[in-house]
């Protein structure tokens, strides 16, 4: 079974809605030379939830180190921030 | 390109519905460990499984960082004790075990399973050390786990060994019985043990099994009943697709984890252990799910056609989903540790005869059983003898692990504790097979063996 696209992960936003959550993490992201690939967000029932698709090709910065950063923003705002590798999603939803 | 709903449905499996990677369990050969001198062997046994097992921890600790997988256990399965100790010069075995289990706590896994012997056939000098080793040595150890084969479909019943396990299980209650008899709660015996199950306490390394390998079993009962919940009413057809295809998503969780676990850890990848186990935590019951299809109580009639068909559905929809499927593979039927066979056997609804049906088509047997203390041990060894039959005259495994709690009698929980959970007392029947079971020898294979 191939894992398809080694490099890329998923960053999933969830909480209360507030000013600046797309550019904080965003900001977090351009630090550390993670692109953006695709990025889906909505509001449901005032819950904030945002999808990020993120490429982790050209960063130094390795998923651990990261996950520890967006965890901390995370709750510097009030919100569950997780990133994983899109591995398992594949791996989950495709024969 | 998987869509946002497949991302959000994963994450709900995780945080929701305790999806987990039940656990890593890391297989480590110590054939090569034997020496004539008992704490030679010992030292060799200890020193070789923290060399190979040192960062199974740390690395199934990183894998379930990274992915935001659950994984619960990490665990060790080694070769049969009487194999690796038959050269060694002593009849008690226990200082065997205790290297085990210093090896256990020295790599921080929660137990360590193989303290065990393959008698299918008959005994040699060092399955008897062994056997008659276990209750001291599962009274004084805490992770070390202890398992017999009594039987093969190819071999039939060693009737002597089931005749001496009911006494043993007995003494082993008896050394633990401060903590109600935990002893047994790490001793099972089986029909058709396969050599490269992951799950505690019937994990052992078998013989043909190669140097090191990392095995997983993955978990998800809740997953499964809340697939069902969205098809109530429909025809089992539909059923039956919808825990298939739950049954291929979770496989592919353990299947992407077992991968990343070898290539890290540099071990070889075994197999994925399909089978749905459930814990103690609400949510996460096998009793659940068969009161989904529409029973009233996990006990009732239906209970086995039902659980024949979850058993095969899931079967079905995680061999698709894995390269190498193994271990047991089918639906866990422990009393203890799920939440809806504690109520259904506490409320009198699901009794020990019904579990024993059940053990026909699911793939564990009769496990975490709870039975009153003063049951005689030949009253027990007719219990391993019937589970025993089940699995050699129909081709699959079955086990026992059953507890006779000293002290205790119907109606009386029994507490052990975190996976362990707890477990009501369940009514024996008192009838006595002990002409029988004395009677010893062989049961012989059936003719239906005979494939060639």
């Amino acid at each position: 079974m191939k894992l398809m696209d080694q490099h890329k992960a998923v960053i999933t936003v969830v909480g209360n809605d507030s000013i600046g959550i797309i550019a904080k993490v965003s900001s977090v992201l351009a630090d550390n030379h993670v692109n953006i690939n695709d990025i889906t967000q909505t509001i449901l029932e005032d819950i904030f939830t945002m999808i990020m698709v993120v490429d982790l090709e050209k960063s130094d910065t390795d998923i651990k180190t990261l996950d520890e950063k967006l965890e901390k923003l995370g709750e510097d705002m009030g919100l569950s921030i997780r990133i994983q590798h899109a591995g398992l999603f594949n791996a989950m939803h495709r024969i | 390109m998987t869509t946002d709903f497949e991302i959000l449905e994963t994450i709900r499996m995780f945080q929701e519905q305790h999806l987990d990677v039940r656990t890593i369990t890391m297989g480590i050969s110590l054939m090569d460990c034997s020496s004539s001198n008992a704490e030679e062997t010992a030292r060799k046994i200890y020193d070789k499984i923290c060399k190979r097992a040192s960062k199974l921890v740390e690395t199934g600790n990183d894998i379930s960082r990274e992915y935001k997988v659950p994984i619960i256990n990490k665990r060790i399965s080694v070769t049969p004790i009487s194999i690796v100790a038959a050269s060694s010069g002593v009849k008690d075995y226990t200082i065997f075990a205790k290297a085990l289990d210093r090896a256990a706590k020295t790599c921080g896994v929660n137990f360590i399973g193989g303290f065990s012997a393959l008698v299918h056939k008959g005994f040699t000098d060092s399955d008897r050390y062994l056997m008659e080793s276990i209750p001291e040595s599962l009274a004084a150890t805490d992770f070390v786990c202890s398992s017999l084969n009594l039987a093969t479909t190819r071999t039939g019943i060693n009737m002597d060994a089931v005749r001496d396990m009911g006494r043993i299980i007995k003494k082993t209650a008896e050394l633990t019985a401060d903590k109600d008899a935990i002893g047994c709660a790490k001793l099972v015996v089986f029909a058709n043990a396969p050599e490269d199950n992951p799950f505690m306490a019937g994990a052992f390394l078998g013989p043909g099994e190669p140097e090191c390998v990392i095995n997983v079993g993955i978990s998800g009962p809740g997953v499964i009943k809340s697939a069902l919940e969205t098809v109530r009413g429909q025809d089992l057809g539909v059923v039956a697709e919808t825990i298939k295809k739950a049954a291929f998503k979770i496989t592919r969780v353990g299947e992407l984890v077992a991968r990343e676990a070898s290539s890290r850890l540099d071990t070889p990848f075994g197999i994925i252990d399909l089978s749905l186990a459930p814990t103690p935590v609400v949510g996460d019951s096998i009793a659940r799910i068969l009161e989904e299809f529409g029973l009233e109580d996990c006990g009732a009639w239906g209970t086995t056609a039902a659980l024949a068909m979850l058993n095969d559905a899931v079967k079905k929809g995680g061999t698709m989903a894995s390269s190498f499927v193994g271990g047991l593979s089918g639906a866990f039927i422990p009393v203890s540790e799920d939440e809806g066979m504690i109520a259904a056997a506490a409320s009198g609804k699901l009794s020990l005869e019904k579990l024993e049906a059940m053990t026909c088509v699911c793939s564990v047997g009769l496990d975490m059983v709870a039975i009153p203390g003063d049951t005689p041990a030949e009253i027990i060894s007719g219990i391993i003898a019937d589970e025993m039959a089940i699995g050699t005259f129909n081709g699959k495994t079955t086990a026992v692990r059953i507890i006779p709690v000293p002290g205790k009698t119907v109606g009386d929980m029994v507490e052990f504790g975190g996976l362990l959970g707890s477990a009501p007392i369940m009514r024996v029947n008192t009838s006595s097979c002990a002409e029988f079971i004395h009677r010893g020898g062989r049961i012989p294979a059936p003719i239906h063996s005979m494939r060639n």
